[in-house]
């Protein structure tokens, strides 16, 4: 085992095509570091040079101590699950595992135990005498782990290895990945494009976006505090809102307001948020406002706190008035899905391209887009995450209450976080 | 509805049964001259000539068989095409393999159009090549030799035979190499132990299809080799003739001769023939 450490790595094609920039990342040795982005973002290049399948433009990688820029994959010790398992075709299971420690010439009964107790952690006992095409897809992948596994390696190099799985079988591999990791604890990198397997699996995130870390976080913090628009769209599901907004001075302290929706920025926030000094320069400004679907409530049943009152007229402050388009009943809590004025709408390149791509929704959304085809219009879109005991209606007018302790600002034109 | 499902159901029918009479039909058109040969080749030379012919043999006889291996000639001409075609095999083999699998694995521009010129070359007749080769060859002075039939030999073959392989090989996931480099081999290694095992039936498949097509010429062969000592049995099988009487028989049993262990190899291996010729088309 050992920590990964990458300094101002970076990958060039040719004479300008740049796929990884300046990469900055300290791994500890033990870690579970997950590699997130939408496809071309450089995260399986990054992920390459580390193997050892990349040369290293500019940079260094050190594996351990070791700077690893001129090994040989051979030489760096990290071994590699892929995404199409890349299993010996004319090996059978027992020979797979067995393969690289053949290679390192290791004493054959040594090497039959170290397979034997892999098997056993993997639960593919059975399978050993097997060739790789009388395998189920979840098997071929329980091998491949396991061809990792035997090595007792630095690290673990994972690329999108779940990603040609059913969505069933993926979220049961994932949990299997992490408890091997709890059980073993060797450092392992892994690559997806999947934000709910980032999320549910990583000690550490790292988004990349067009060869660039855009945020290296836990889950919650990233969550929680993304650093900027794109971040922030790309992590959770369903998807942050953002909202054309303006910041306004108001008592003493500053307000976020669109339409006659009107949020007083608590001291509260304002503190958790470092006492951005700069917050002020803002004041007066279009700014985009973020909020998560979860903190979007109906707003008859959030009556109490987390209205704010405005003085005068009758509707709480923190409200807005939608008109559902779709409604979407899953269970436990309903997604109801909403438009909003044009002039409010934050339409942001970053987050064209991710609707566009349909990257950010994975397992959970492919239910919704399945049942209803809404995933298509709510790129334009705004979704609530609201109680079931909501009697909110196909086109009928209503109030949603927005938490005003849990938003979120961005800069409009840098798109970075200023709360 | 009814009345429309019914006439595809007879539609089916009748398609089916068209077909499998084409099938018959066929097969009939196209093995009926093998068989011909081969029933010339067992009977008597009076029978061959016997009015109205008859398609079972009268009197089944190997003499024409035990005429042909008498003959040194044919003897040496065997040999000859083997040392012929067995060598176009390698050669096309040894530099066919290294160029497909850098056409399956690198990205470089103008593949396709690589790809288009390599086959163009197999497009273009040999008829209209070969006075130019002829003077060629004699000046260098190789007429007679092996190399004579070698040489045009590989040029029509390795395309075909790159084409295959690429096909081949391309079907091989790159991800393998990969691997197997992660796991501890060098490149020899990774090549020798993944790569070759892999690629070995595509590789053998290549090989038959090569040395049929370097054991059936017969253009080049004619033209650039005048001595027994060099000329393969495509062209020796005419040669079973005097200046007055030619020994049908004999030439029959030739054919035989040089044929079936072709046919006998292609029906052994026809799966993989079939997959080698159409790998890569589907996914799958």
């Amino acid at each position: 085992m050992a920590q990964v450490t990458m300094e101002d790595v970076s990958k060039v094609y040719g004479e300008d095509v740049v796929a990884v920039r300046d990469m900055n990342l300290d791994i500890e040795d033990g870690e579970f570091a997950v590699f997130v982005g939408p496809s071309g973002c450089g995260k399986s290049t990054a992920l390459r040079m580390i193997a050892g399948l990349e040369d290293i433009s500019r940079g260094k990688v050190f594996i351990g101590d070791n700077l690893v820029n001129d090994l040989p994959p051979r030489d760096r010790d990290v071994a590699m699950v892929f995404q199409n398992y890349a299993l010996y075709p004319h090996m059978n299971v027992r020979e797979n595992m067995g393969f690289a420690l053949k290679l390192r010439k290791m004493d054959k009964a040594e090497i039959g135990r170290r397979v034997d107790e892999a098997a056993r952690i993997l639960s593919i006992e059975h399978f050993l005498d097997r060739k790789p095409k009388a395998l189920s897809g979840g098997q071929r992948q329980r091998v491949a782990l396991g061809r990792a596994i035997v090595r007792e390696p630095k690290a673990f190099l994972m690329d999108e290895p779940l990603s040609n799985l059913d969505a069933k079988l993926r979220v049961q591999m994932r949990t299997e990945i992490a408890k091997l990791h709890n059980r073993i604890g060797t450092t392992t990198i892994y690559v997806t494009h999947d934000q709910t397997e980032a999320m549910t699996m990583a000690d550490r995130i790292v988004v990349l976006k067009d060869g660039i870390v855009q945020q290296v976080a836990s889950p919650q913090q990233m969550y929680e505090h993304p650093t900027n628009v794109f971040v922030a769209g790309f992590i959770g599901s369903p998807a942050m809102n953002f909202i054309r907004a303006r910041l306004e001075r108001e008592n003493g302290g500053l307000a976020v307001t669109f339409g006659s929706t009107r949020m007083l920025l608590g001291r509260e926030l304002m503190a958790k948020a470092g006492e951005r000094e700069d917050l002020g320069k803002y004041a007066g400004k279009e700014v985009v406002l973020g909020i998560r679907p979860e903190h979007i409530e109906d707003a008859r049943l959030a009556e109490g706190d987390a209205l704010i009152s405005n003085q005068g007229d009758g509707e709480a402050a923190n409200t807005i008035e939608v008109e559902p388009q779709v409604i979407e009943s899953m269970g436990s809590e309903k997604y109801l899905y909403f438009g909003i004025s044009k002039e409010h709408a934050a339409r942001l390149e970053s987050i064209e391209e991710l609707t566009s791509e349909g990257g950010t929704d994975d397992g959970d959304a492919e239910g919704s887009a399945g049942g209803s085809g809404s995933a298509d219009d709510s790129g334009d879109l705004l979704v609530a995450r609201i109680s079931v005991e909501s009697e909110a209606r196909l086109g009928q007018k209503m109030r949603l209450a927005l938490d005003a302790t849990k938003i979120r600002l961005f800069d409009i034109e840098t798109e970075k976080a200023i709360l | 509805m009814s009345a429309a499902s019914a006439s595809t159901g007879r539609g089916g029918t009748l398609n089916s049964a068209l077909f499998y009479v084409f099938l018959v039909v066929f097969v009939l058109v196209s093995v009926f001259p093998l068989v011909w040969i081969f029933k010339m080749s067992i009977v008597t030379k009076a029978e061959l000539f016997e009015s109205p012919p008859t398609i079972l043999p009268n009197t089944p006889t190997a003499a024409s068989y035990g005429t042909i291996f008498a003959d040194p000639s044919f003897q040496k001409a065997l040999i000859n095409s083997t040392i012929i075609a067995g060598v176009t095999t390698v050669i096309c083999l040894f530099f066919g393999s290294i160029a497909a699998y850098a056409i399956a694995r690198l990205r470089f521009r103008f593949k396709s159009i690589v790809m288009t010129l390599i086959l163009a070359i197999s497009f273009f007749p040999a008829v209209a090549i070969i006075a130019p080769l002829f003077i060629q060859f004699r000046r260098i002075g190789i007429i007679d030799t092996y190399l004579a039939a070698i040489v045009p030999d590989v040029v029509f073959a390795l395309p075909l035979t790159i084409w295959i392989l690429v096909a081949f090989f391309k079907e091989l996931p790159f991800d393998l190499e990969e691997a197997a480099k992660i796991d501890g081999a060098t490149t020899i290694q990774a090549f020798r132990m993944v790569i070759v095992p892999l690629a070995a039936p595509g590789v053998f498949t290549t090989a038959i299809l090569t040395f049929i097509f370097a054991w059936n010429e017969f253009l080049f062969a004619n033209t650039f080799l005048f001595d027994d000592n060099t000329q393969p049995v495509t062209v020796v099988i005419p040669n079973f003739a005097t200046v007055y009487t030619v020994d049908y028989g004999a030439q029959a049993a030739a054919a035989v001769v040089v044929t079936v262990p072709l046919v006998i190899m292609v029906l052994i291996f026809q799966r993989r023939i079939v997959s080698g010729l159409t790998a890569g088309a589907v996914k799958g």
